[in-house]
């Protein structure tokens, strides 16, 4: 039988990236604890609070695990505080912030301000066609990458808030609250 | 609505508003009243913290007209964290909400906590760019909160006590009001929306999706672990703590606990683990002890 693709499940917006993924019929489990990283083929990051997702996956013997997972290929997907979590550089951290790593990019926390600059706004998304609908929420910002690492979306006037490098895909914003579901199908498809 | 458009990007909506919210689900929401204790919050775990000039414990205890906040004390609170920072404001005080607008914090929580403004009307929060957080008891009220521009709902308890006997009590409430509407036919909802004073189309979406169309977290009294965990059991998204932490013997151990009883709330071992050595708890007030005009929880309507 197939594994279903885990959603790492310490705080965060975990019940709207299950709920799109619902919608296309694949079978997801909540991660809390680090046995769970075998029954998966893929790991979903979701948007919350990067310190405190960090934090929650140190205490609970998380935090090893899954570098190690990433490392060796298992397939993850970081939107907003999950793009910070998959940067190897975070900017704008808070003292001794890190993330799970694996991804050659440099990412900043925060990068549009204030909630009240929080935006929506369409995007081109290699690999979909027309366009995405994109919540950026207290966002974060790919400010450079490694060669290897393929720039997937970038804001119409500028700026980088999608990647891909091999099996991790990594944005700036939250296709699970705006109803696009194309972007998890095409994670659906990385996890073989 | 305050939305401003630009270049085909959009700032203010509901979706972005509601969004932060939904980002904040399973974790604290910690009351502060220095840039430091903001720090011990963050480093503990907390998900975004309220800026206040006092407790609600020390509000309940030194009495008098409870107001907004010192923009100066906010703004160090604002410049200690890289987590969202909420104020509140006053009931149907909208120029202090202009004002924490314009102080950029992140939420705003129109709360009974502070001294009412208008004992009539609450803040037309659809006005503001920032989003709104309100106190509810039920779901009639947490409806018209959410009908006024709420972005989110918590529900109110009887804050600065230590006893969550009122958080309960509404959590209840309103998670039991919301399957009695999910039972109710089509036909029914109409006297639903009467009988809760809420609109009728906002009546039937909650009938029809089950929930609230807004992230339900809970509030006043949370003191421990445990306390944090039974919300969670009842159905929170997640957890206000407002005097409990900075009240007690060893805030930084019991933030840290409240954190992570929040997350493995369906786990006892967790849950007894992490209640160990906390020092004394905030030492608290029976609500029946206090008399009926003096209890928050009462003020919005």
């Amino acid at each position: 039988m197939r594994k279903p693709i885990g959603v790492l499940a310490l705080q965060g917006d975990v019940r709207e990236h299950r709920a799109t993924f619902e919608r296309l019929g694949v079978e997801t489990i909540e991660v809390k604890h680090a046995s769970q990283l075998n029954e998966i083929r893929g790991l979903v990051l979701p948007g919350g609070e990067s310190t405190v997702i960090e934090k929650l996956s140190k205490i609970y013997g998380l935090f090893e695990p899954i570098r190690e997972a990433i490392a060796n290929g298992l397939p993850a997907f970081g939107t907003c505080a999950g793009l910070i979590m998959l940067a190897n550089k975070i900017e704008d951290a808070i003292a001794g912030q890190e993330g799970f790593g694996g991804l050659d990019a440099v990412v900043r926390r925060n990068a549009f301000g204030h909630q009240v600059d929080s935006f929506e706004a369409d995007l081109a998304f290699s690999g979909i066609e027309g366009s995405v609908h994109a919540a950026f929420i207290r966002a974060p910002l790919i400010e450079s990458v490694g060669v290897g690492v393929e720039v997937v979306s970038s804001l119409p006037g500028g700026g980088i808030v999608g990647v891909r490098q091999g099996n991790l895909l990594g944005i700036s914003f939250h296709p699970e609250v705006t109803g696009e579901d194309r972007i998890h199908a095409l994670f659906d498809d990385m996890c073989a | 609505m305050s939305e401003t458009q630009s270049n085909n990007s959009v700032t203010g909506s509901s979706l972005v508003k509601r969004g932060l919210a939904e980002m904040l689900k399973g974790g604290v929401i910690m009351d502060v009243v220095t840039p430091e204790q903001a720090k011990i919050a963050e480093d503990a775990g907390a998900v975004a913290v309220m800026a206040l000039e006092r407790v609600p414990a020390d509000i309940r205890a030194q009495g008098g007209v409870a107001r907004m906040s010192d923009p100066d004390m906010i703004d160090g609170i604002i410049e200690a964290v890289s987590i969202p920072v909420m104020a509140k404001a006053r009931i149907g005080h909208f120029v202090e909400a202009q004002i924490l607008e314009a102080l950029k914090v992140d939420y705003i929580d129109e709360s009974e906590v502070l001294s009412p403004a208008d004992y009539v009307n609450h803040i037309d929060k659809w006005k503001f760019k920032v989003p709104f957080v309100c106190g509810a008891t039920n779901l009639g009220e947490a409806l018209r909160r959410i009908t006024e521009g709420a972005a989110m709902i918590r529900s109110k308890g009887e804050a600065g006590t230590g006893d969550v006997s009122e958080a309960t009590k509404h959590i209840r409430t309103i998670s039991s009001e919301i399957r009695a509407l999910a039972s109710k036919n089509e036909d029914e909802l109409y006297v639903a929306a009467k009988e809760l004073q809420a609109p009728f189309e906002l009546v039937r979406e909650v009938a029809r999706t089950g929930k609230l169309p807004v992230v339900l977290f809970t509030a006043g009294g949370v003191a421990t672990p445990a306390d944090a965990a039974l919300m969670m059991q009842l159905g929170a998204d997640g957890v206000f703590v407002g005097s409990g932490i900075f009240k007690s013997g060893n805030p930084i151990e019991r933030a840290k606990a409240i954190v992570k009883a929040t997350t493995f709330y369906n786990d006892p071992e967790i849950l007894a683990q992490v209640s160990r050595g906390l020092g004394e708890a905030m030492v608290g007030i029976n609500v029946n002890d206090i008399p009926a005009p003096h209890r928050l929880a009462d003020r919005g309507w």
